[in-house]
């Protein structure tokens, strides 16, 4: 397996490889260079994992449709 | 009985009406049991059936209007009870029961409404287990369809606020009970599907909508009936964004749970399945840095053992070891060997000096000096006088040359030699 596309890949599928790369380190029985390669991919993935989970921005909004078909989003008040 | 001036003839048309006002007079309002026959359901939208028990059979009619109202599908041998009023069709002479009410008798005409629905669907399909979408592990927007003013939204911004403090929330309110429930939860279903599509195609940066929950607090089964209605259930079917069904009704399931991709007793409960706790990802993130961060220094540690171990072992210090060794072994050889050496060269120049005066002394060439003689007696040396007789020539070897002699006589050293 190449490379982590960091856009792509869901959080759910990079908390699994970057699990098997702590697995795999720990097993101890890869060749040391191959070792820190996948040190580094996991670095990589967990802070990408951790952005996934500080980028939403605490919004919520009421979503409406106009007679005209167009949406309109406005904050949610709570009544 | 013979017909004369005084008796009086009905038209058919006449005889129709006065048997019309009679009826209509007598049964304005009516209740009737039966079992349903003959049903028919014309694209006029009204629908003709019989009500019939052992020995009787009554014709009826139910209108358009009437009909839209009904919650269930009529069938042949149901039983039902009606509420209407007698009427007659003059033109075929036809009494019959107009239908404003029918209720399936025993169960509750939703009851009936809600297993016809159920099974429709699921013999088309909409309730496989296959089709079912996964919920995404971490949502980037949660859409929410429910009432606005409700407590189950309430409920909901509560657990997510709880559980993901930021995480992003698009609500859709609609009603969630009465005629336009089923209409308004349906459309807002597709809009929230609609309004996903028109982010990717304007390439806005918002994050889509990857799960919704419709659902409403608890309630009687008419509270609930929009949940369970057909028009819901196709939205739920068709949307592309997966959608947990959350019907405040613990123990039975509305048609929306059945179809929708999960089902959760509660919104809130529904919540607490699509919205992760963040602090628990937070940890399991953190958790496997530092398990990475341990095991790549162990694994550098073990490495570098490994390293000083091979510099120590015994293979690699043989060769160098060997050669020092040998090395010294060979100095040390080389000293003793010398010294033996040393030593034997002396024992050697001494043994030689004795062992050349040995062998000087040994030397015939010594001993001749000394005046000692060879003889030899045709070529071979001679060493006693046996085999001498007088006449024999002999040879004589002596220091500095040779003296030939003739042999007078032998004798055993008693003669004395003449001058």
């Amino acid at each position: 397996m190449g490379g982590v596309n960091m856009k792509e890949i869901s959080f759910e599928k990079a908390m699994e490889k970057l699990e098997k790369i702590v697995d795999e380190l720990e097993a101890g029985d890869i060749p040391l260079d191959a070792s820190l390669k996948k040190y580094e991919e996991g670095i990589k993935l967990a802070r990408m994992c951790q952005e996934k989970l500080e980028k939403a921005r605490q919004k919520i909004e009421v979503l409406t449709k106009g007679k005209d078909g167009k949406f309109t989003k406005k904050d949610f008040e709570k009544i | 009985m013979p017909v004369d001036e005084k008796t009086h003839v009905y038209s058919v048309t006449g005889l129709t009406r006065d048997i019309r006002f009679i009826l209509e007079d007598k049964f304005p309002e009516v209740w009737v049991e039966g079992e349903v026959s003959n049903f028919r359901s014309p694209s006029s939208g009204h629908v003709y059936f019989s009500l019939k028990d052992e020995s009787s059979m009554l014709k009826c009619v139910m209108f358009r209007s009437a009909n839209s109202r009904r919650k269930f599908e009529i069938e042949d041998g149901m039983h039902v009870l009606c509420f209407g009023r007698i009427g007659v069709y003059d033109k075929q002479g036809q009494y019959q029961l107009y239908a404003e009410i029918i209720e399936p008798q025993g169960k509750g005409a939703l009851f009936v409404a809600f297993e016809q629905l159920k099974k429709k669907l699921q013999k088309e399909g909409l309730f496989e287990e296959e089709r079912k979408r996964a919920t995404p592990f971490l949502p980037m927007r949660v859409g929410v369809v429910t009432s606005a003013t409700g407590a189950a939204i309430r409920d909901v911004l509560k657990v997510a606020r709880r559980r993901f403090s930021n995480m992003e929330i698009t609500i859709c309110p609609v009603k969630v009970q009465g005629d336009e429930a089923r209409d308004e939860i349906a459309q807002a279903i597709r809009d929230l599907n609609e309004y996903n599509r028109y982010l990717i195609d304007a390439g806005l940066k918002e994050n889509p909508v990857d799960v919704i929950i419709i659902g409403r607090g608890g309630g009687s089964l008419e509270d609930l009936w929009a949940f369970n209605e057909e028009a819901v259930a196709r939205a739920i079917f068709a949307s592309e964004i997966p959608v947990i069904s959350a019907v405040g009704h613990e123990i039975d399931y509305t048609i929306s749970d059945f179809v929708a991709d999960r089902r959760a007793a509660t919104p809130s409960a529904a919540a607490e399945l699509v919205i992760p706790e963040k602090d628990e990802l937070t940890g399991r993130v953190r958790a496997f840095s530092d398990r990475s961060e341990t095991a790549m220094k162990s694994r550098l540690d073990m490495a570098g053992a490994k390293l000083r171990s091979l510099k120590e072992s015994y293979v690699l210090r043989e060769p160098v070891n060997v050669v020092l060794q040998l090395g010294q072994q060979v100095d040390d050889l080389g000293r003793r060997a010398r010294i033996k050496m040393a030593h034997y060269v002396e024992l050697g120049e001494s043994a030689f000096a004795a062992l050349s005066g040995k062998l000087e002394a040994l030397s015939p060439l010594s001993v001749l000096n000394r005046g000692y003689s060879i003889t030899f007696r045709g070529g071979r040396v001679v060493k006693n006088i046996k085999g001498v007789k007088a006449g024999d020539r002999l040879l004589t070897r002596l220091s500095n040359g040779e003296v030939s002699s003739r042999v007078e006589g032998t004798g055993n050293g008693s003669a004395e030699p003449e001058e």
